[in-house]
């Protein structure tokens, strides 16, 4: 065995430390050679061999903190992360924030969703968060995926009207001269002048009085110049508007705003707006939105949204214990829905079946190892070192193809008798092989850890034991056992970590009944993209791990960890 | 328990051949499963048990089709490609830093050793499914997701506790007054290093690297998430044949790892003893 036992045991000669410690205990100052007292020049050649252990060990530690510890941080991060809700509806999300979550929200509430939804959809991501929400109330999915092209056209009929009214609304250099402060028009002009491309211009900037005067067409036209020059690198004052900035532009003449502060060009056109606002013909917006979908006058739907409008979740976790935040608080999942639990339960319940039958298996193994001639001992342990050293994917595929009902054991037993050829066991697919594979690849973690705790215990114990009179059983399981105690405690953590995170072995060998937590993460990364859950299950089992973990440390200690041979 | 003694009763004659029996039974449950699949390799049909004609061991009944279809599948190629490719570059990483800080951490006086220990350590410790979440998450973050970068980086993560805890252990051997002579004979740290220490620790770092390189030739779970079907590896490939369409051409990569795996085992055990008899403590 290659025992790692702490370097500073190493054989050594005398170091700063020792030195200083010998200064330490003089009265008067010794001086070095150079003159400096003795205890300071031995301080600094002490500080600079630390510092030289941290340089050689920094480019492992660095590479380390990149490549593994930032991915598993990231993970945790992910298992509360939800900024998703609150970035794709901002707007949403503070209109929500004072409604109380009984009838409809607020005419407001419906026009930020108009804005926010259009947005989203022009960036695509509308579907996205339609997903996130779907984890939480199923359905939703569909209803963003419809809604994303219909808000777009809110404020459609709003528009006509104004442009009726002075056909100025429905040029873009016009709605730009109104949005944008007069530096940014001069910028694009000679941006332009050097025969710059739109892609180039300089980014667009809301004008300061347009942001007070008209807070929610500025915030709707900004969305619009963003996404119009960045997203799709064309030049916003080029692009006619969408259709819900003249919602916003209604909606805020509608507020009555103090026109006569504007400094702005265009004053008589916004005036005359703001006159004929009052008599244009308008279609509540409660009523659009029932038009593009009936679910938006359902209560629990506006509930939802503002729930996981915070950017930080515990409901990746609820969910992974079976539990559910709903706008009333925290509750169970309905019972259909519960299989974490379940499924957490079957993971430890197997892993402690998994340890048992390895401990059972590997104890006589490991005491006969321990007792014979080195040389046969030796031999015999080719038999332990071989398995460990065999991929894990060959083992696999070994008891995939032994496990079969056409497989190797199956026709054994036929051909022994034992079986008749109609009651083929089933051995795969289900716990059974889950079980029967990974004791098999597991067996040589408990078996080493035990060979070398028994390998310390003096044969001669047993014998004096006897030799007082004891039966073998009761040398055995008084003198012998209780010192063997420390191997089965490292081997059986060893292996109930490991066993507790398996992937592979259960995928291929569990079926649906035999398969563990691990599974259950991939499937969520891979297949249901639900990555918040995958990384709350994922933060579970890695708690659990680490507890272990800790507690293999306390009894073995950290870097005693043993590799066969 | 090496004999029986003379006076033993008949109980505990019979205990002593039932306990034989028992281990025997035990390892024949360790070692067969690893044996039975090499036979099935040579299989000339489609099946994954004895054909009657094997069992007659008639030379009809075996063939070398799989094999040649292992060798000449350009799917199989490709992922043998990858393995090649990707095992070996995460080892050279893993070694390179491993090395270096198994030596740092070896030195008398580390600042916070525990705490970089179990960081270093920790890569082993966590389930390859977390890293592998994790790995997924942040590399798709920054672009290395579906990369050969990626992969090997992630490789040479998982490998480096295994050469820090081999290259200490080699390290606890090694006398340091060696250093100090040859740095009092005027060498410089860097020829001292190649000259007098690495001579010395080589078993350790070449077990520590085989260590490293079975990790990542081995490792499927990462490269399943943090790859893409590019960087296909071999254990990719054999997971994708057991869990979709389950074909005896694995049977043959199986048996061909198998040697592998023996022709490391028994490398590993060459050094270990090298290193053993230098230290002075041959195996008894």
């Amino acid at each position: 065995m290659t025992d790692v036992t702490d370097a500073t045991t190493a054989r050594r000669g005398p170091t700063p430390d020792d030195a200083l410690r010998v200064a330490d205990s003089r009265r008067e100052p010794m001086l070095a050679a150079d003159g400096t007292p003795l205890k300071r020049s031995l301080a600094r050649a002490l500080r600079r061999e630390k510092l030289r252990a941290l340089m050689l060990i920094a480019p492992l530690l660095l590479f380390i903190l990149v490549t593994f510890i930032a991915p598993i941080a990231d993970m945790l991060f992910r298992s509360v992360e939800n900024q998703i809700v609150s970035d794709t509806l901002p707007r949403t999300t503070r209109a929500l924030a004072d409604w109380d979550g009984q009838d409809l929200p607020p005419e407001d509430a419906f026009a930020a969703m108009a804005y926010d939804l259009t947005e989203a959809a022009e960036l695509k991501v509308h579907t996205r968060l339609g997903s996130r929400l779907n984890y939480e109330a199923p359905g939703i999915s569909s209803l963003f995926r419809k809604s994303g092209r219909g808000t777009g056209d809110a404020g459609e009929a709003l528009g006509e009207q104004f442009v009726t009214l002075d056909p100025a609304w429905e040029n873009p250099m016009v709605w730009a001269e109104l949005m944008a402060p007069p530096d940014w028009l001069e910028a694009r002009a000679a941006h332009y002048a050097d025969g710059g491309e739109p892609e180039g211009l300089p980014a667009f900037k809301l004008r300061d009085e347009a942001d007070t005067i008209l807070p929610e067409t500025a915030s709707v036209y900004g969305g619009f110049a963003r996404i119009t020059q960045f997203e799709d690198g064309d030049d916003p004052a080029e692009e006619d508007p969408w259709s819900p900035i003249y919602l916003a532009l209604h909606r805020d003449l509608a507020a009555d705003p103090p026109l006569g502060d504007w400094s702005g060009p265009h004053a008589d056109l916004l005036a005359a707006a703001a006159e004929a606002a009052p008599a244009m013909e308008t279609v509540p917006l409660v009523q659009q939105f029932e038009e593009i979908d009936e679910d938006w006058l359902d209560p629990d739907v506006w509930a939802t949204i503002k729930t996981f409008s915070p950017p930080y979740t515990p409901g990746y976790f609820l969910n992974a214990v079976d539990m559910q935040q709903t706008p009333d608080g925290v509750e169970l999942r309905p019972e259909t829905q519960r299989i974490y639990v379940t499924l957490f339960l079957r993971t430890l319940v197997m892993s402690l079946a998994i340890t048992g039958t390895c401990l059972l298996l590997g104890y006589p193994v490991a005491w006969l190892l321990a007792n014979l001639p080195s040389g046969r001992a030796n031999l015999l342990m080719i038999l332990v070192l071989l398995p460990f050293w065999t991929s894990l994917l060959v083992r696999t595929s070994a008891w995939k193809v032994l496990l079969q009902q056409q497989g190797v054991i199956n026709d054994t037993l036929v051909w022994i008798g034992l079986i008749a050829d109609d009651k083929r066991l089933t051995l795969i697919n289900n716990q059974t092989g889950t079980i029967i594979a990974m004791t098999h690849i597991l067996l040589p973690f408990m078996i080493l850890p035990l060979y070398s705790v028994m390998k310390t215990i003096p044969p001669s114990y047993l014998r004096a034991a006897k030799s007082l009179g004891a039966t073998d059983w009761t040398a055995f399981w008084r003198v012998y056992f209780p010192q063997s105690v420390p191997g089965i405690g490292a081997g059986s953590i060893l292996v109930f970590i490991l066993a507790i995170g398996y992937y592979i072995t259960p995928e291929l060998v569990g079926g649906t009944s035999g398969v563990f937590i691990s599974n259950r993460i991939a499937y969520h990364i891979s297949s249901s993209l639900n990555w918040g859950l995958a990384a709350a299950l994922g933060s579970i089992l890695l708690f659990a791990v680490l507890i272990l973990y800790w507690a293999y440390d306390r009894m073995v200690g950290i870097d005693n960890v043993k590799l066969g041979g | 328990m090496s004999a029986l003694p003379p006076y033993a009763s008949t109980g505990q004659r019979i205990w002593h051949y039932a306990f034989r029996v028992i281990c025997g039974l035990i390892f024949f449950f360790l070692i067969a499963p690893i044996l039975v699949i090499i036979p099935l390799s040579f299989n000339e049909q489609d099946f994954f048990t004895f054909t009657p004609e094997m069992l007659r061991l008639d030379p009809e009944g075996y063939s070398l089709e799989h094999y040649r279809d292992f060798f000449t599948n350009s799917d199989w190629q490709q992922a043998l490609r990858n393995s090649v490719l990707i095992a070996p570059a995460a080892t050279l990483l893993a070694v390179t830093f491993g090395t270096l800080a198994a030596i740092g951490l070896s030195q008398p006086h580390v600042p916070g050793r525990r705490a970089i220990m179990a960081i270093l350590i920790s890569p082993m410790i966590v389930p390859l499914i977390i890293s592998a979440a994790g790995m997924y998450f942040f590399y798709s973050r920054v672009g290395l997701q579906g990369t050969y970068l990626g992969v090997v980086l992630a490789h040479a993560a998982l490998g480096i506790p295994f050469v820090i805890i081999t290259v200490t252990a080699t390290l606890v051997g090694f006398d340091r007054s060696l250093t100090r002579a040859a740095a009092s004979l005027g060498a410089d740290p860097v020829r001292t290093f190649f000259k007098v220490q690495m001579p010395l620790i080589l078993p350790g770092v070449i077990s520590g690297g085989l260590f490293a390189f079975i990790t990542s030739f081995d490792e499927v779970v990462i490269v399943l998430f943090v790859g893409s079907a590019g960087q296909k590896t071999l254990p990719w490939q054999m997971f994708i044949g057991l869990r979709e369409q389950i074909s005896p051409t694995i049977l043959a990569v199986a048996t061909i790892l198998v040697a592998v795996s023996i022709l490391l085992l028994a490398t590993v055990e060459v050094l270990r003893r090298r290193s053993e008899r230098l230290r002075g403590m041959s195996p008894s």
